[in-house]
């Protein structure tokens, strides 16, 4: 089977048409300058492809108007889509029932929502949170902001050398205090895979809940959150094709039906009086305002479209990605790979000998590539490994060995400046 | 529109990146002051003497890339011996040359300074560019601590960081 992958002549009989997916997204085609475009900032956004960019435009064109309110046509066909979208993401994350699925802004908004509704109502003083060094600032700061208000402890689970976590130090840090647990699925500035199933069920068996920050995971993995049994799960459309200003939280019904809600205003009550309020079930209890419709029925048609390609194929496209990418930087003397964890998605964070990664960035710019610079809202993950920031290059599915090529003879010709 | 960073990293700044002058510290310095920019993790420190109203010695040392650290060697190097109001004079012009809103054909103070002007079109590099005169403009005004992210910011003005 990697045979097959490691194939990928245009033309020659292969299982991964990486040409063909390459023409579904027009933005592949622009020019920087007067270089072809190489987008190698996936982990940040990925880019979109005609088949979601055609979906919002019918969405908008024949079927726009605000839902679950007017009886007329427009309102029922986009309450109608706008809900499919949502059986959409359960299906694609195998939840139970559609309204464990929560529309956010995003995996931000995914994580401030469980600390508002769970955090604020169950977290108590003196309690304890266990997060790790691998977390985005999005999944440390919200807890922050909730420990400084109660008067709670964050613990952080350490890594080692290679960017893994010490699953020998986190089981240790459980005790009768500990009341909740954040956990990054892939880190973003790493690519570390994290074994969060073996993670979860041991939280549980300290009655524990587990929230998974799914960000970088959902767009290169199969996400089954039954099989985990995670207790919420969070990621963003924009970062598997999909527009931004979207994202998703799935929690067990038992728990959103505890919460309390983290926004209030229209939509998410039963009754209003200035007397009392009665809030709507879930999901809608956490979907207070008009939500960006349009950008919901285009995660959907995200999903659809990365399903067409298969998560398990998408995976293994971008793994021999990442390993011929993680041979050719090997090749460049006075380069060092930062997270060389055993199990990775395709991310290569690294730096270079006496040039600054923001010089890099500028300079690879030049040559029309694309990757991130800086600590990658992970400034923990830098101080570990005592770096100020480094170069990030993430591929996606519709990248290619050719242009791992050109990032490497990009590297060359930064060095080349600084000779 | 296009990016233009190779004029920017030319010889005369990759030099003084590879051999900043007055690198270091200095002792007993009669004005001094941090900067930093808290979105890239760049640190400067710079101290400074003034004795008969002049910048005698003057030195830097921090962690930062290439465009600033060569913009501060140039900088210590262009207002070693200046007074202060000719020092602020080339503060204001050399962010006003950054932001654009100075154009380096027109009369100025720059001299080689000016080898910065294609800055101006790396929007997400002119704060590293500025951070030394920044800092420079801060310990001038006994400001011990300034950021790329301060109120003081000629680039973006937000919540004082420190």
């Amino acid at each position: 089977m990697a045979n097959a992958y490691a194939s990928m002549t245009p033309g020659a009989n292969t299982v991964f048409d990486v040409e063909k997916i390459r023409a579904d997204f027009p933005i592949l085609g622009i020019k920087v300058g007067d270089k072809p475009l190489v987008y190698l900032d996936n982990a940040a956004s990925c880019q979109m492809p005609r088949q979601v960019i055609d979906q919002l435009v019918h969405y908008q064109t024949t079927q726009h108007a605000n839902i679950n309110r007017a009886v007329h046509y427009l309102s029922e066909v986009a309450t109608m889509e706008y809900e499919k979208a949502r059986r959409r993401i359960q299906q694609f994350v195998n939840a139970r029932e559609d309204r464990e699925i929560i529309f956010t802004s995003g995996t931000t908004e995914s994580i401030n929502l469980v600390m508002q509704g769970y955090g604020r109502k169950f977290i108590k003083a003196g309690d304890e949170i266990i997060l790790t060094t691998l977390e985005h600032h999005s999944n440390i700061v919200p807890w922050q902001m909730l420990a400084e208000e109660k008067g709670a402890i964050i613990r952080v689970v350490p890594i080692n050398d290679a960017g893994e976590l010490d699953i020998a130090a986190y089981e240790k840090l459980f005790n009768e205090r500990t009341k909740f647990v954040g956990l990054i699925h892939v880190s973003n500035a790493l690519g570390t895979i994290n074994p969060i199933k073996s993670m979860i069920a041991f939280a549980h068996q300290h009655g524990v809940p587990v929230l998974i920050d799914g960000a970088q995971a959902a767009p290169h993995r199969v996400v089954d959150v039954q099989d985990l049994d995670c207790d919420f799960y969070a990621f963003s459309a924009h970062k598997l094709c999909g527009p931004t200003g979207i994202g998703m939280l799935y929690g067990k019904s038992s728990w959103l039906e505890a919460m309390q809600p983290f926004k209030g205003g229209g939509d998410m009550i039963a009754s209003v009086t200035f007397e009392k309020t009665t809030y709507a079930a879930i999901p809608h209890k956490f979907e207070a305002g008009t939500p960006p419709i349009a950008a919901a029925i285009g995660f959907g048609a995200a999903i659809d479209y990365l399903e067409s390609i298969g998560i398990d194929d998408i995976a293994a496209y971008e793994h021999e990605l990442l390993s011929y990418a993680t041979e050719r930087m090997a090749e460049i003397k006075g380069l060092r790979i930062i997270g060389t964890a055993a199990h990775k998605t395709a991310v290569l964070s690294f730096t270079l000998d006496g040039i600054h990664p923001h010089d890099i960035g500028t300079i690879l710019n030049e040559d029309g590539v694309a990757v991130r610079t800086g600590h990658h809202c992970a400034q923990p993950v830098m101080e570990r490994f005592k770096v100020p920031a480094t170069s990030r290059a993430s591929f996606a599915f519709y990248n290619t060995r050719s242009e791992v090529d050109a990032l490497i003879a990009g590297i060359r010709n930064v060095q080349k400046v600084f000779l | 529109m296009m990016m233009n960073s190779k004029s920017l990293y030319q010889e005369v700044i990759l030099d003084h990146n590879r051999k900043p002058r007055n690198y270091g510290v200095l002792d007993n310095p009669s004005h001094h002051a941090v900067g930093h920019n808290p979105l890239c993790g760049d640190r400067l420190d710079i101290a400074l003497k003034i004795e008969n109203d002049q910048i005698s010695h003057i030195a830097f040392h921090g962690e930062s890339c290439a465009i600033c650290k060569a913009s501060a060697s140039m900088m210590t190097a262009a207002v070693k011996g200046k007074t202060r109001p000719d020092a602020e004079t080339l503060i204001q012009e050399f962010r006003d040359m950054a932001t654009g809103k100075l154009d380096p054909e027109q009369p100025n103070h720059l001299g080689r300074l000016t080898v910065f002007s294609g800055i101006r079109d790396l929007p997400t590099r002119v704060k590293c560019a500025i951070l030394p005169w920044h800092t420079l403009h801060a310990a001038l005004n006994a400001l011990t601590s300034v950021s790329t992210e301060s109120d003081d910011d000629p680039v973006q003005a937000t919540s004082v960081s420190d």
